[in-house]
């Protein structure tokens, strides 16, 4: 079982937490056309190597940002959510 | 040298020593132009090159290959062959695959080992009954031989079932695709390797593409660790690395690649001619002509390349299997092994010219890529050979996702792939 750092509780199993998608992936704004909706919908760079991700640990519901290495599966940190990975 | 295999030319060869058998297939250096270049040297790629030769004509074709042919998910995979799909878009594709299938030892002259032995997919609830012979109803609807069967019927296929009064999951009945069944994985790759080689089709191992070659807004071929290679239509069938092979050319796709694991057990006396898949516990079934058990479960849940699988999933699995079939508590596991899969959200195959002109797509078939192999190979080797979509691939384009037009099996065939 592998560990991943949340940043409000620490290390914890894997299976306590869920994949939430590719970081930077930020609603576009206004009137769009249909290819750069499906682009934020569906569209993904799926990085082969380091990426970095949105998880959330199901047992404190807290979405936060991890980055990842997707070939050997290393975890190098998490980090709460910053302006970046949600655009706020 | 002896060419073709028959019980004939094995009882010759035995006589002369085994001596005179030619190499499957040949391994030519590349040359600098094709008619088309095939990425990817795993059954969909394999097939596309055999069809582009024997439907088309097309035998001034490349194969690239990084690691050696079917060594990919082809070789990882856990054999399974169906058709029991809810949509008509997906009834044809694997109607086709399937239809192909049940010729294609003799098609190819090499024994696939393509076995009927049916396809039992087990129901666990009452609720989950109406929604099974809702299913049933769309999937005969479609023109595939399907049954709803009861829990007589299902105790009658696998008697070993877990049918105790307190099992966790008690069974209602099922569906049954008697015409389902499995296939020898390595030699579907193998088979069509020999017969796309014998045909013309130059097939290159480890040859990586490290770039497109893109001139004038369009794909003229690819860079390889063997060199530059052209060509005026390319096509990709590389399952879970298309992203990668996506961002070369300048684009992206819906895909995410995701780890799916199976295992085997210690070989066994025959216990179970068939293949037993419970949704509810995620788990299916089969077992080899060597008598082992194969065990394939749900993905892993974290997006990987890794080609291993991590342990919570496969704990599940064979928790779940156990529950299945309590029988089973003192095998011991042989392997266990991953494959990297290209899940896309309606999972469904995304067929078509890629947003880079001359480029052809083959992926995002997800869990389920094995039992589309004659399939894919047929419509990718249409659109190098013709330029223009198969009536049975166009519903499958990248467009789909753009015009909200998705073909989501992930509800419609009630397993997760």
């Amino acid at each position: 079982m592998q560990l991943f750092p949340c940043p409000f509780c620490g290390p914890r199993e894997e299976s306590e937490f869920h994949y939430g998608g590719e970081a930077g992936n930020l609603r576009p704004d206004g009137e769009v056309t249909a290819e750069r909706w499906a682009g934020y919908l569906h569209m993904r760079d799926n990085p082969k190597g380091p990426t970095r991700e949105i998880w959330v640990h199901m047992t404190c519901g807290e979405f936060f940002a991890m980055s990842r290495d997707s070939v050997n599966h290393k975890v190098s940190g998490s980090s709460v959510l910053g302006d970046v990975e949600h655009g706020a | 040298m002896t060419r073709h295999y028959s019980a004939l030319s094995l009882f010759k060869e035995g006589i002369a020593g085994q001596t005179g058998w030619e190499k499957a297939w040949r391994s030519p250096d590349p040359k600098r132009r094709y008619d088309a270049i095939i990425i990817g040297g795993g059954g969909h790629g394999l097939a596309t090159a055999y069809y582009l030769a024997k439907n088309h004509g097309v035998t001034n074709v490349a194969l690239l290959e990084k690691g050696w042919i079917g060594g990919g998910n082809t070789g990882r995979n856990t054999t399974v062959v169906r058709s029991n799909y809810f949509y008509p878009e997906s009834a044809a594709i694997y109607g086709l695959a399937h239809s192909l299938y049940k010729t294609l030892s003799k098609d190819l002259n090499y024994n696939v080992m393509f076995s009927a032995r049916g396809i039992l997919t087990l129901v666990h609830s009452e609720a989950a009954m109406e929604t099974a012979a809702r299913s049933v109803n769309a999937i005969q609807v479609n023109g595939i031989d399907c049954e709803l069967f009861s829990v007589e019927d299902v105790r009658r296929v696998v008697p070993i079932y877990n049918f105790s009064p307190d099992a966790r999951y008690p069974v209602y009945g099922g569906t049954w695709q008697p015409s389902g069944g499995t296939a020898r994985h390595d030699a579907v790759a193998w088979g069509y390797a020999r017969a796309a080689s014998r045909l013309g089709v130059d097939i290159i191992q480890n040859c990586e593409i490290t770039d497109f070659i893109i001139e004038g807004g369009r794909c003229r071929g690819v860079v390889t660790t063997r060199g530059a290679i052209r060509a005026e239509r390319t096509g990709m069938a590389v399952a879970g690395h298309s992203s990668v092979l996506a961002a070369k050319a300048g684009f992206r796709l819906p895909v995410n690649s995701y780890a799916l694991q199976a295992c085997v057990s210690e070989p066994v006396k025959p216990i179970i001619d068939t293949v037993v898949i419970s949704p509810d516990t995620g788990v299916y079934v089969s077992q080899s002509d060597k008598g082992e058990l194969v065990i394939g479960g749900a993905l892993d849940r974290i997006p990987s390349y890794g080609q291993r699988g991590n342990l919570p999933v496969l704990e599940g699995v064979i928790a779940g299997m156990l529950e299945m079939f309590p029988i089973f508590g003192q095998l011991k596991m042989m392997r266990q092994w991953a494959g990297i899969v290209d899940v896309v959200p309606d999972s469904s195959p995304i067929i078509g010219e890629s947003p880079l002109p001359g480029l052809f797509l083959n992926c995002g078939w997800g869990t389920g890529g094995f039992k589309a192999i004659p399939a894919g190979g047929t419509l990718l080797a249409h659109l190098l050979a013709t330029g223009r979509h198969h009536d049975i691939s166009r519903p499958f384009d990248l467009d789909r996702f753009a015009r909200g037009r998705l073909i989501d099996e992930a509800a419609g065939s009630g397993i997760a792939h």
